[in-house]
């Protein structure tokens, strides 16, 4: 049976990883690498690496940390931050990245879309919306949730599905960062409104949320950073848990 | 095993194949890129990936000449993901004519599962000495859209909505539909077999 799987995402900051500092057993927290295969070695099932850093450098810097990975990491990982051409991600992917994740970039040129699935194939395209509840709706936002936008994330998702995204990875900027859970409502809607996977993203703060995400938003995977970062979960015991309340997880 | 086997992965400019040499270098083999058809004849392991698109990719082996190569190899043969659906006779994605080694007919998934699958899925009746010491039920990292229905040629099983063929083996050829390279102590294992694996047919 296909399992639910857990991310841990991974902030990276000019190749050292940010907000990682509270993660033990390791002598050097910033490094992305070391922290990647305890993450595989710890459970879990694929890993997020998001790129905030804004230097000249960073496509160079980012590409050799794509290889340094691959190296050495035996699960799949996704790259975002910033990639706007498929010169972008056909460097990331011959580096021995899985997939990319885009977002701004997808809603300044849809067109984008299409190419990298029609280039590399869907599965390796992650189309990442932030979405903001205002008034009841849902509205899409760019640039890390700063700008808001008009358009509707429902019919947002259904044209990158059919644009070729192989995936969704849908934040919630309402619930990022409160810990009070994920965004159940819209994600079980925007599971039942297109076919491609859903990867749930932000509120994470508790082993109830997982399970609230994967049962009542029908998520088809959750990501979350601080809660494994300052190893408020564990990843072996979030999916014993997971296990016990009947969701299919890989132990 | 032997440990300065020739292990050859076939470059024909499809995908990812940076990750399957790291793969092979943990187990701590060398592997080479090579499109060089006596390169890949002289190999004592050849490992045939694969990423993206059927037709497109079956059209780089034509213009290569590899789509004749590969058929007649005689050392064990590892098709991966779109590699292993390639050795088919046919697959539905850009109605493509494959190498027709696996007598089998590629699908794509209906619409009653999420297409396409991604993530961690269960590999049952295990049936090859490429799953020497992995576990009946045991999890393997997937991605695709196409699948191969269930087949003579099968050797692990695995459910999605239907049952379907994950890996497949035929004289020297064998065929995995997930990524042993990304499915963790598992897929060591599974590639471990593989270089174990001596027979030339």
């Amino acid at each position: 049976m296909l399992t639910k799987r857990i991310i841990p995402c991974l902030d990276i900051k000019n190749g050292r990883t940010v907000k990682g500092i509270n993660f033990v057993d390791l002598r050097d927290a910033g490094d992305p690498v070391e922290l990647a295969a305890a993450y595989a070695e710890k459970g879990a099932d694929e890993l997020v690496f998001l790129d905030i850093s804004a230097t000249e450098e960073k496509r160079k810097t980012l590409a050799k940390l794509v290889l340094d990975v691959a190296e050495q990491l035996n699960i799949p990982f996704t790259v975002g931050g910033g990639i706007s051409s498929v010169e972008d991600v056909d460097i990331l992917l011959k580096n021995g990245a899985d997939k990319v994740s885009i977002n701004s970039s997808a809603v300044k040129n849809p067109e984008l879309i299409n190419q990298l699935s029609e280039k590399f194939g869907s599965q390796c395209i992650v189309v990442a919306i932030d979405a903001k509840n205002i008034d009841g709706n849902w509205k899409v936002h760019l640039v890390g949730g700063k700008v808001p936008t008009d358009i509707d994330l429902f019919e947002w998702a259904k044209e990158v599905e059919q644009r070729g995204a192989g995936e969704i990875l849908f934040t919630s900027m309402d619930h990022d960062g409160t810990k009070k859970g994920f965004a159940n409502q819209p994600l079980a809607r925007l599971s039942e409104e297109v076919n491609i996977p859903i990867i749930a993203s932000g509120g994470a703060g508790n082993i109830d949320h997982f399970i609230d995400t994967f049962q009542k938003g029908k998520a088809d995977a959750a990501l979350a950073a601080s809660v494994f970062h300052f190893k408020e979960i564990e990843i072996r015991e979030l999916k014993g848990h997971l296990k016990n309340a009947g969701i299919p997880v890989r132990l | 095993m032997k440990k300065n086997q020739k292990i050859v992965i076939i470059d024909y400019g499809a995908g990812n194949i940076q990750s399957i040499m790291f793969a092979i270098k943990r187990l701590g083999f060398e592997a080479e890129l090579s499109s060089d058809a006596e390169e890949i004849r002289k190999a004592d392991k050849v490992i045939f990936p694969g990423v993206g698109e059927a037709g497109s990719a079956m059209k780089m082996l034509r213009s290569t000449g590899l789509d004749e190569v590969i058929p007649t190899l005689k050392q064990p043969v590892l098709g991966i993901c779109l590699g292993m659906q390639l050795m088919c006779n046919y697959s539905e994605e850009g109605d493509t004519k494959g190498l027709e080694i696996f007598d089998a007919d590629v699908k794509r998934f209906d619409n009653s599962v999420k297409v396409p699958q991604i993530g961690w899925n269960q590999i049952t009746n295990l049936d090859s000495h490429l799953f020497d010491n992995v576990e009946n039920g045991e999890y393997v990292y997937l991605v695709h859209s196409y699948y191969v229905p269930e087949c003579v040629d099968e050797i692990a099983r695995t459910e999605y909505g239907i049952n379907y063929s994950t890996a497949l083996h035929r004289d020297n050829f064998y065929g995995v539909q997930f990524h042993p390279e990304k499915s963790s102590k598992t897929g060591e294992q599974i590639l471990k077999n593989f270089l174990k694996l001596d027979l030339r047919s």
